[in-house]
C-alpha cells in the first residue's frame, strides 16, 4: 500500500501556545484559503459539469434563434392587421427588439444555470465538500455569483450581437431596419446582456437561498413571468406605479431601444434590477450564514 | 487534536448530541461508537461547522474549524452522506477542493493514485460503486495533508481488501503523529482499529477509554481448553475467583486465569492440550449492554457510572 505516499509539509509553527506536548502537525504557510482561489476553485466546478456547458449553449442558442427568426419573418403589414408576427408583433416593434425576441427565453435558461450552479450543490450534497472547504462560507456565494455573471455577459452579448446581425437581411429594405452603428443600438445590445448577467446572479442567490433546484427555478420562472401578469389583478392606479418596478419590467427597460413612456430609463431600469438581485443576494448570505449545512 | 467541551445539538425538542465532553488526541486512532442515531454523523458534522452546536463548543487544533487558514489542512473529512456532485469526474472534483487552498495538482493525482482511483479519475462520479465513491471520500480527506483525518464509517461498503487498505491506511497516519477518527457502530471491527475509544448513545458520552480496558472490562470471555483429561485438568485449575465451565467432556470454558497460567499448569502436570483459546471477548456483546444503559440510567450521568464500573 503506498501509504508511504503520504506527505507532510514541514513548515515553522505558527502561533505556538502555550502547551507544550510537541505538535507533530505544523502549521499551513502553503496552503491556506483566499478570495482568489475560492473564485479559481468555483470557475473550475462551473466548467466542469455538462450541465453548465448544455444551460449555456441553449441560452445563447435561443437568444440567436429567436431573433433571428422574428427578423426574418417580420412584415410591416403584419403589424398593421394584427396577423401572426412572432415577437409579440407589438405596434411599436423596431430592429433591436424584434432581435432580442428570445431574451425572455434566455433568461430562464440562464436564470436555470444559476440555480443549478448554487442548489445543484445542496441537492447532490457537494455543498458539504465546499463548506468543509471554506467554513467561511460566504467566499463561496460571492465567487458563485462572480463566476457566473461575466461568462454569462460576455456569451450573451456576444449573442444579442449575433442575432442582431443574422437578423439585419431579414429587415432588409423594411422602414424599421437599424444598423449597429445606429443611435442606441449597441447600448441595448448590451444591455440585454447585463440583464441576462444579474438574471443568472439572481438564479444562484435564489438556488442559495431556496437549497431547491425545483423550488429556486419555480421562484424563478414566478418571478420573471408571472408576477407582473398576477399584479394586474391589482386597482389600476397601484398598478401603473408598481408595474415599471417588477424585476422582468425593470429588466427590459434595460435592454429596450425605445422606452415606452411608463417604463424605467435604462440606468433606472438596471439600478431596480440589481436592487431585487442584491435583495435576493442578501437573503441567501443571511440563509447561508445562519443555517446547517 | 479535537476537543469537544459540552457539545449539545437540538433538532427541534430532539436532543441528539448530549453535553459531550471529549478528545482526540494526535498519534492516536479513536473509534468514535454508538448504536444508530447515536448522534455520531451530527457530531462530526459540527467539528467540521456545517451544523453548528445549540450548546458547548468544538476546537480542532485549539481554535474552531472556520476560524482556520487552511481548514483542509487542519483537518481532513470523510461525511457520511454524500458529498460529492455526481456530474463530475473523481479528478475534478478534487481539484475544485483544492483551488481553494491552492493545493497543487501533484497532490491531487498523489491522493487518487493512494485511494486506488487512478484508473477511474476521470470518471463521473455517478457511475461510481460504493466502494469507490468510498475511496473518492478517502482521498478527498486526504487532500489537503491534514493532522487529523475524521472519518464517519469509512469501511462502509468496501470489500475485504478496501477493509485492510483503510486499516493499514489509519494506522500508518496515526503512526505518522496524526490524529485519526472514526465512527462506525461495529464493535468488534472498531476494536482492532482503534487505541481510544468515545462510545456514545443516545447523544452522551458512555465511556472514554482505551481498547485495551475495554477489552479487560468487557473481559469474561474466558479460555476455551481442549484436552482428553478434562477432569484432570478442571481441579488442578479450580482455585478462588476461578469459574470453570464445560460443554462436552473434553472442554472447559475457564476464566480467572489467563492462557499462560492454564498452559504451564497443564504442563506441570503432563496434560496434553489441543487447544488453548482466549475466547475473543464478545465486544459486540459488550458494547451493546453497555449502550442498553443508556436506556435504564437516562437520568444518570452515565459516563462515571461506566468508568465505576
Ligand atoms: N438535520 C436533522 N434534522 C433533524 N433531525 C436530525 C437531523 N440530523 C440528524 N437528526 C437526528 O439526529 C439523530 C442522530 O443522528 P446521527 O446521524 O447523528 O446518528 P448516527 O450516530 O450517525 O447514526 P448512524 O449510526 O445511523 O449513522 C437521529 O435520530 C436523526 O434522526
Ligand atoms: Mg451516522
Amino acid at each position: 500500500m503506498p501509504t508511504t505516499a503520504l506527505r507532510r509539509t514541514q513548515r515553522p509553527g505558527k502561533d505556538d501556545n502555550l502547551s507544550t506536548a510537541p505538535d507533530p502537525h505544523t502549521s499551513a504557510t502553503r496552503y491556506k484559503v483566499t478570495g482568489i482561489r475560492v473564485l479559481r476553485s468555483e470557475w473550475a466546478k462551473f466548467w466542469s459539469l455538462r450541465s453548465s456547458w448544455i444551460t449555456l449553449g441553449v441560452a445563447v442558442f435561443l437568444l440567436v434563434l429567436f431573433g433571428a427568426i422574428a427578423s426574418f419573418t417580420y412584415s410591416a403589414d403584419a403589424t398593421a392587421g394584427g396577423g401572426p408576427a412572432p415577437g409579440g408583433g407589438s405596434g411599436d416593434s423596431d430592429a433591436v427588439s424584434l432581435a432580442l425576441t428570445g431574451v425572455t427565453f434566455a433568461s430562464l435558461a440562464v436564470g436555470v444555470l444559476g440555480v443549478l450552479l448554487a442548489a445543484g450543490e445542496y441537492g447532490t450534497g457537494m455543498i458539504r465538500s465546499t463548506l468543509a472547504a471554506v467554513p467561511r462560507r460566504l467566499p463561496v456565494l460571492w465567487s458563485k455569483a462572480a463566476v457566473i455573471g461575466p461568462i454569462v455577459l460576455v456569451l450573451t452579448v456576444i449573442g444579442a450581437l449575433a442575432a442582431f446581425q443574422l437578423g439585419t437581411p431579414g429587415l432588409d429594405g423594411e422602414k424599421i431596419a437599424l444598423s449597429l452603428g445606429d443611435d442606441g443600438v449597441l447600448r441595448s445590445l448590451a444591455g440585454a446582456g447585463v440583464y441576462l448577467s444579474l438574471v443568472a446572479v439572481f438564479g444562484v442567490a435564489l438556488g442559495m437561498l431556496i437549497r431547491s433546484s425545483a423550488g429556486a427555478i419555480a421562484v424563478l420562472v414566478g418571478t420573471l413571468l408571472i408576477l407582473p401578469g398576477l399584479a394586474s389583478l391589482l386597482p389600476d392606479s397601484l398598478y401603473d406605479t408598481m408595474n415599471p418596478y417588477f424585476p422582468s419590467n425593470a429588466g427590459s427597460a434595460v435592454y429596450a431601444l425605445n422606452q415606452s413612456s411608463d417604463a424605467l430609463s435604462p440606468g433606472a431600469g438596471i439600478a431596480v434590477f440589481a436592487g431585487w438581485v442584491a435583495l435576493t443576494l442578501a437573503g441567501a448570505a443571511y440563509r447561508l450564514r445562519k443555517s446547517d449545512a | 487534536m479535537i476537543e469537544a467541551r459540552e457539545l449539545t445539538k437540538r433538532y427541534g425538542d430532539k436532543t441528539v448530541v448530549d453535553n459531550l465532553s471529549f478528545t482526540v488526541k494526535p498519534g492516536e486512532v479513536t473509534g468514535f461508537l454508538g448504536p444508530n442515531g447515536a448522534g455520531k454523523s451530527t457530531t462530526m458534522r459540527m467539528i467540521v461547522g456545517l451544523d453548528s452546536p445549540t450548546k458547548g463548543s468544538v476546537t480542532v487544533a485549539g481554535r474552531s474549524y472556520a476560524k482556520h487558514a487552511a481548514p483542509l489542512h487542519e483537518i481532513g473529512t470523510l461525511l457520511e452522506a454524500k458529498s460529492v456532485h455526481p456530474g463530475r469526474s473523481a479528478f475534478n472534483h478534487l481539484m475544485a477542493l483544492a483551488h481553494t487552498h491552492g493545493i497543487p495538482r501533484r497532490r491531487v493525482d498523489e491522493v487518487i493514485e493512494l485511494a486506488g482511483l487512478t484508473s477511474v479519475a476521470g470518471k463521473r462520479v455517478g457511475a461510481f460503486s460504493l466502494g469507490m465513491g468510498q475511496r473518492l471520500g478517502i482521498a478527498t480527506a486526504l487532500l489537503g495533508d491534514p493532522a487529523i483525518v475524521m472519518l464517519d464509517e469509512p469501511v462502509n461498503g468496501l470489500d475485504p481488501e478496501g477493509v485492510l487498505w483503510v486499516r493499514n491506511l489509519l494506522r500508518s497516519l496515526a503512526d505518522e503523529g496524526r490524529a485519526v477518527m472514526l465512527s462506525s457502530h461495529l464493535m468488534s471491527e472498531t476494536a482492532l482499529i482503534a487505541d481510544h475509544l468515545v462510545i456514545i448513545g443516545r447523544g452522551r458520552l458512555l465511556a472514554d477509554t482505551t481498547v485495551d480496558d475495554f477489552t479487560q472490562e468487557a473481559g469474561g470471555g474466558g479460555i476455551r481448553v481442549a484436552t482428553a483429561e478434562a477432569m484432570k485438568l478442571r481441579s488442578l485449575l479450580a482455585g478462588p475467583d476461578v469459574t470453570i465451565t464445560s460443554s462436552s467432556n473434553e472442554e472447559l470454558l475457564v476464566s480467572g486465569r489467563d492462557a499462560r497460567e492454564i498452559g504451564a499448569i497443564a504442563a506441570r502436570n503432563g496434560i496434553a492440550l489441543h487447544e488453548l483459546t482466549p475466547q475473543s471477548v464478545s465486544l459486540e456483546a459488550a458494547f451493546m449492554d453497555l449502550t442498553r444503559d443508556v436506556v435504564e440510567y437516562q437520568s444518570a450521568p452515565a459516563d462515571t457510572e461506566r468508568k465505576a464500573a
